[in-house]
């Protein structure tokens, strides 16, 4: 087991580098171009998650690994999703009541 | 089996806590030490998550308007202002780091010694520039008076959240060029020869990627949001 590794061929380590090199200039683009609203916010996250795909998936060998290892490990973070929504919602009770409360007297 | 369930049913008692436990059944087919980063990983993921959505939480509830950070981030370069580039220099540098550590643990299995521990020399060499980039950044808004409780240029939520994400994930590549230093002594020192242990360049390495996609994460959320 531990003699065989994780083995494969340099060519792939190469185009999975160039191609986060070309998303990391898109990503860079949305900012020069001043993108605004939610084509600026779908287009970052859409770089961000192709890029974090391939470097979890390639540069950290998850696409060779045994399934009980990929579960083990990527699905515990989609718990964050409920934290994210909550406080999301917190968030955004805290600004309604401090736009009334701070700005209600003028 | 019929042994199996009256044990059971008598509760056992203190001595089969042990053969109830020693079940003798690995679930990971990996190296310890590799299954174990992956778990320190995961909680590292949970930690800088939990950071995230702090920082999302204050600027969503901010009044004042959040400093822009394409321009907070801009540096005027032989006469020219340019926005994020820094952060964008920074984040070439960290990619090519992660390359070049995804080639280190190819020649690690292929056992090439040397050229292992030149390509991990040069991640080390990029991951301290990145560091060496983050403090001139760190710098340059603290003279222009940022501050954990305040700053001229808006929302005073955005300083604690700024030193705090960027702070913790500069202290991880800090921690990592070190690692990765002791691994390229052992690499050269010929200690996996000895031991057959060259996974330990790819455990190092999952270490390395992971401070590489965190990065990602911030870029997106902090810098381009």
């Amino acid at each position: 087991m531990a003699e065989v590794g994780q083995q494969h061929p340099i060519g792939i380590y190469l185009k999975i580098w160039v191609l986060l090199f070309i998303l990391s200039g898109f990503s860079y683009m949305v900012d020069i171009l001043h993108l605004e609203g939610l084509l600026r916010w779908s287009l970052i996250l859409l770089f961000m998650f192709l890029k974090a795909g391939l470097i979890v998936a390639v540069f950290m060998h998850m696409m060779w690994e045994r399934l009980a290892l990929v579960y083990t490990i990527l699905l515990p973070p989609l718990c964050l999703l409920v934290l994210v929504g909550l406080m999301a919602v917190e968030a955004d009770y805290t600004f309604l009541t401090r736009e009334v409360f701070f700005f209600a007297g003028d | 089996m019929a042994q199996d369930i009256s044990s059971t049913a008598k509760g056992g008692g203190h001595g089969a806590i042990i053969p109830d436990w020693a079940g003798d059944r690995q679930v990971f087919q990996v190296p310890w030490g590799k299954g174990m980063m992956w778990i320190f990983l995961l909680s590292d993921t949970f930690i800088f998550s939990c950071f995230l959505t702090a920082y999302m939480t204050v600027r969503m509830s901010a009044t004042d308007p959040w400093p822009n950070a394409s321009e907070v981030f801009a540096l005027t370069i032989f006469g020219q202002h340019l926005p994020l580039i820094l952060i964008a220099i920074m984040t070439f540098v960290l990619i090519t780091s992660s390359g070049t550590m995804a080639m280190a643990v190819n020649f690690a299995y292929r056992k090439d010694k040397r050229k292992t521990a030149i390509m991990l020399l040069l991640t080390i060499v990029l991951g301290a520039s990145f560091v060496g980039m983050q403090a001139f950044e760190w710098t340059k808004l603290i003279e222009e008076g940022v501050r954990p409780w305040g700053n001229p240029m808006g929302a005073a939520q955005f300083g604690a959240s700024f030193f705090m994400i960027t702070g913790f994930h500069g202290l991880h590549v800090s921690a990592g060029v070190i690692y990765l230093a002791v691994i390229a002594r052992k690499v050269l020192k010929g200690d996996y020869d000895r031991s057959g242990r060259y996974q330990n360049v790819e455990i190092a390495g999952l270490y390395w990627h992971f401070v590489d996609l965190v990065w990602v994460f911030i870029f997106a959320f902090f810098y381009l949001w």
